[in-house]
């Protein structure tokens, strides 16, 4: 998937995470800020960095501000800002590129 | 070496009598001598006590370079008294401080800035947050700090491992010469319970109030022949932060059906029955279970014989209604009970020492049946952690928390599985602060499980169609629901030791090593 | 009990209350622009939560929206138990929604079938057309709520304690359903602090002939549960009756007195169906 526009999904809320994805070259970028850092830092970047293997998306400038959110909300966030991001609004691979 | 609760003491701690922790009554039966202060003899009659400033107070006491003072946590966070006793010091160019707090909280965050200095280069407390927290955490302290419980508190002091230079006692009222009271005055605090022990122990007591009072301020709190100076301020402290609005009761469902299984557990026990005795902590599901006891008493026609600790409303209204005989006061948290020690004939003030001393001829807690407590973590060894945050920063304070522990016939910490994304029951906790033995009853959002140990809870919880769960399975859902956590990094480094009430190591905190990726 | 499917602070454990129901909400709890991060949301929450044995039911936005296909779509392939049809009012209304779960799970790979479907009625003709949304899809149909916000705006009444607003629409809803044969569900009762009121409300209900009802915080269950649940008289008197009226058509009588009360067979599925309730709710403990 290509990213065309900056996008955003989530909140600041206690248990979310707001997710910034804006188009970037060559690679992904990705900032983490986490209340849970220092025990689930490296399982936030590895599930942020999975997702987005799984939508084909090879150039993004990613931020994650992380109030304790689930490994499924923080899929479902990422999820929807970089379909956000890339202009989809129907017929979501669910099951297929989208899953748990 | 290992201690009881599997910890692992470094050797260099356990020089000059320091011994790790080996369970709950190691000392019971060894006898000690007192060690009293030196003390002033005011043989020639004089009038008042009453010196003009603070600053004046702290040089007449001979404050020096390396000595030791004390203040107690009666005013929590509306408290003036410690930082405006601490700025003298350092403007004094007085150094090597050691603090032996009852509590320190966020309102000395300005002490955090004295510890980098090095005016401040010892702590002892029992509670300790806010900026204080993260410069012990982070190494800032020189020596290790000593977390203690109230109990363990009062027991360091009078068997001399702590010599107390300076006292200094914030009063919300005093006369000239320093009979002091936790009542009346602007910042009415019902009781001075932890400073007891600091009047009867340290070499100078200074009384630090904003109300000066007739003489004689009867009856005293803390008694004028064990006061050698009085400074009167114009504020000792926030009154509305020293006595709260009472807390709303809480509305959270959670909160709510957390109370109501502790109630359940409580009346399926073979202690509720008439005239038992009761503690609550002050946290959410703590406070509402108290709503949910009071219709048992009635069903039953029973009533509550006392109530001790820290006071709130709902005790008051206990008290208030005639459920329950009597209070004994450690601590007022809000208007409501500090009203009521003030005017119920029946809501009695007491010391630390009674309430929580382990090495006095029987405390209070020993005869305690109930209390019902709150825990940052809990493991599968039922050790609890109220003192380290989830990213190992010192954020909270033991309290009364073991000594109840110890003293109950029923144990019960309630707290929600996981808060956020925390998992509140876990394979081992970041620091015990409450032995893990102690413990007899955990009830989460989750299920209720019982200690191994207390086979006759197991049973009788069993008998009354409680259902129950086992540590281990909650401890399974929790990271389940959160997914396993990375381990906490320390560097080498100890910052703070964790002391047992009886003196021993409990376990330590070492300095937190930032996250990197 | 419904919730938000866009709050993850509270999709991730509301089964802790015990709810027979949640209801991950698309619709109302939803705001217009963050539609589709409830979609994502609901489907990773469907997908990874154990919800204990909750039924899980999706209120999917109307269908004069343009979500409710994407919905459909989110909540078949997360494997919802069931979809919740807002301001539904007509058999065709159902039968496009049918149209659309059955493409999902021939996508999806679910059974063809598999999920089922029930319906809110919050306007007249909804309600008017009660009996034939009850029967238009036989194999799905839980059966039909009542929504009394957007009723009773279009009623052009609000709120009475008493309910005498609401009588009308209930009453025609519960004769529907039992007419067709599928369960009927009360409309939430919004004022958290009016406990007498709801459990009032909730007593009227189980004399009407509701099945259940609709709410919206777990203060609220207990209630319901409470008033619902057969007692321990009820379910005696119903033992009795089953056992009075089995002894005496052995002996070839059909109307007797049981406690002083006229009994026949008529009485016997309203018994039977008051054990299976108590067996249901985990109080029954006779041996019938």
């Amino acid at each position: 998937m290509n990213i065309l526009k900056p996008a955003m999904a989530g909140t600041l809320e206690s248990s979310d995470a707001q997710i910034t994805v804006e188009p970037a070259e060559g690679g992904v970028e990705l900032h983490i800020s986490s209340s849970v850092l220092s025990q689930y830092g490296r399982q936030i970047r590895a599930v942020v960095l999975d997702t987005l293997a799984r939508l084909g998306v090879e150039g993004a400038f990613v931020t994650v501000v992380d109030k304790g959110a689930l490994d499924c909300t923080l899929r479902a966030r990422v999820e929807c800002a970089v379909f956000r991001a890339c202009g989809v609004e129907a017929d979501y691979p669910w099951g297929g590129a989208i899953r748990p | 070496m290992i201690n009881a609760v599997n910890r692992a003491i470094p050797d260099s701690l356990l020089k000059g009598g320091r011994r790790a922790f080996s369970g709950s009554n190691a000392r019971d039966g060894q006898t000690f001598e007192k060690k009293g202060p030196r003390v002033r003899i005011c043989e020639k009659p004089f009038e008042s006590k009453v010196l003009p400033s603070i600053r004046e107070a702290v040089v007449r006491c001979g404050l020096a370079d390396g000595m030791t003072v004390s203040f107690h946590h009666h005013f929590r966070n509306g408290d003036f008294v410690v930082n405006l006793v601490m700025k003298e010091i350092a403007e004094l160019g007085i150094r090597d401080i050691t603090i032996a707090a009852s509590s320190v909280g966020d309102a000395h965050d300005p002490v955090a800035a004295y510890i980098e200095e090095g005016v401040v280069t010892g702590l002892q407390t029992s509670g300790i947050r806010g900026k204080i927290g993260e410069a012990v955490s982070h190494g800032k302290l020189k020596t290790p700090a000593i977390l203690r419980s109230h109990g363990g508190r009062v027991r360091t002091i009078e068997e001399g491992e702590v010599h107390i230079d300076v006292a200094f006692i914030g009063a919300p009222t005093s006369d000239c010469y320093g009979n002091a009271r936790g009542k009346g005055g602007k910042s009415d605090c019902g009781v001075l319970s932890y400073a007891m022990v600091d009047a009867e122990y340290a070499d100078k007591v200074v009384v630090i109030t904003d109300a000066l009072v007739d003489f004689p301020n009867f009856p005293p709190s803390i008694q004028a022949v064990n006061v050698d100076y009085v400074v009167v301020v114009d504020s000792i402290g926030d009154p509305r932060k020293i006595a709260s609005a009472a807390a709303r009761m809480s509305q959270d469902p959670r909160d709510l059906l957390m109370a109501e299984s502790c109630a359940r557990v409580m009346a399926a026990t073979p202690y509720f029955r008439d005239g038992f005795s009761f503690q609550t902590g002050a946290g959410g599901p703590s406070l509402a279970a108290n709503r949910f006891i009071e219709p048992l008493l009635i069903e039953r026609g029973i009533k509550i014989k006392w109530i001790i600790g820290g006071i709130t409303q709902p005790a008051v209204d206990l008290l208030d209604k005639g459920l329950v005989e009597m209070i004994v006061d450690a601590q007022d948290f809000d208007v409501p009970s500090v009203r009521s020690v003030n005017s119920h004939p029946r809501h009695f003030e007491i010391s630390t020492s009674q309430y929580a001393n382990p090495a006095n001829r029987g405390a209070f807690v020993n005869k305690l049946d109930f209390v019902i407590l709150a825990a940052l973590e809990i493991d599968t060894d039922f050790n609890v952690n109220v003192i380290t945050g989830s990213d190992g920063v010192l954020r909270g304070a033991p309290g009364g928390h073991p000594d109840a522990s110890a003293g109950a016939k029923c144990t019960i910490i309630v707290t929600p599985l996981v808060r956020g994304r925390m998992a509140t029951v876990c394979e081992s906790v970041v620091t015990v602060t409450t032995p893990g033995e102690c413990v007899d009853v955990l009830v989460t959002d989750y299920g209720v499980a019982v200690n191994p140990r207390r086979q006759d809870l197991i049973d009788c919880l069993g008998a009354a169609g409680v259902e129950l769960t086992t540590i281990g399975a909650l401890k399974e859902q929790a990271y389940e629901i959160v997914g396993r956590p990375d381990p906490l990094e320390f560097e080498e480094r100890i910052v703070a030791v964790m002391e047992a009430r009886d003196g021993s190591i409990l376990d330590v905190v070492r300095q937190i090593r930032p996250f990197a990726f | 009990m419904f919730l938000s499917a866009q709050r993850p602070a509270l999709i991730k454990d509301a089964y802790i209350y015990r709810p027979d129901t949640l209801m991950l909400d698309l619709e109302d709890a939803v705001a217009e622009n963050q539609k589709d991060a409830a979609r994502f949301s609901l489907y990773h929450a469907l997908k990874t939560v154990d919800y204990r044995g909750c039924e899980r039911m999706v209120r999917i936005n109307a269908l004069d929206t343009e979500h409710w296909r994407e919905d459909i779509r989110a909540s078949v392939a997360g494997g919802a138990d069931a979809i919740r049809i807002p301001k539904c009012e007509s058999a065709g209304d159902v039968l496009t929604v049918v149209s659309a779960l059955e493409a999902a799970e021939a996508e999806f790979g679910r059974g063809i079938g598999g999920t089922l479907i029930a319906c809110a009625l919050e306007s007249p003709k909804g309600i008017l057309n009660a009996y034939e949304i009850c029967v238009a899809c036989p194999g799905r149909m839980i059966g039909v709520a009542i929504s009394g916000g957007d009723y009773r705006s279009a009623m052009q009444t609000s709120y009475v304690p008493g309910g005498i607003e609401m009588l009308g629409g209930r009453a025609h809803m519960i004769i529907a359903a039992r007419a067709a044969g599928v369960q009927c569900f009360d409309t939430v009762f919004t004022d958290l602090e009016d406990m007498e009121g709801f459990r009032a409300e909730v007593i009227q209900n189980r004399q009407m002939g509701f099945d259940g009802k609709s709410i919206i915080s777990p203060k609220q269950i207990a209630v319901v549960h409470e008033i619902f649940t057969p007692g321990e008289r009820e379910i005696r008197r119903a033992e009795k009756i089953v056992r009075a009226v089995r002894e005496q058509a052995a002996r070839g009588v059909g109307v007797f007195t049981v406690d002083g009360k006229m009994i026949d067979i008529a009485f016997v599925p309203g018994a039977e169906r008051v054990i299976a309730l108590a067996k249901a709710s985990g109080v029954y403990k006779g041996d019938l």
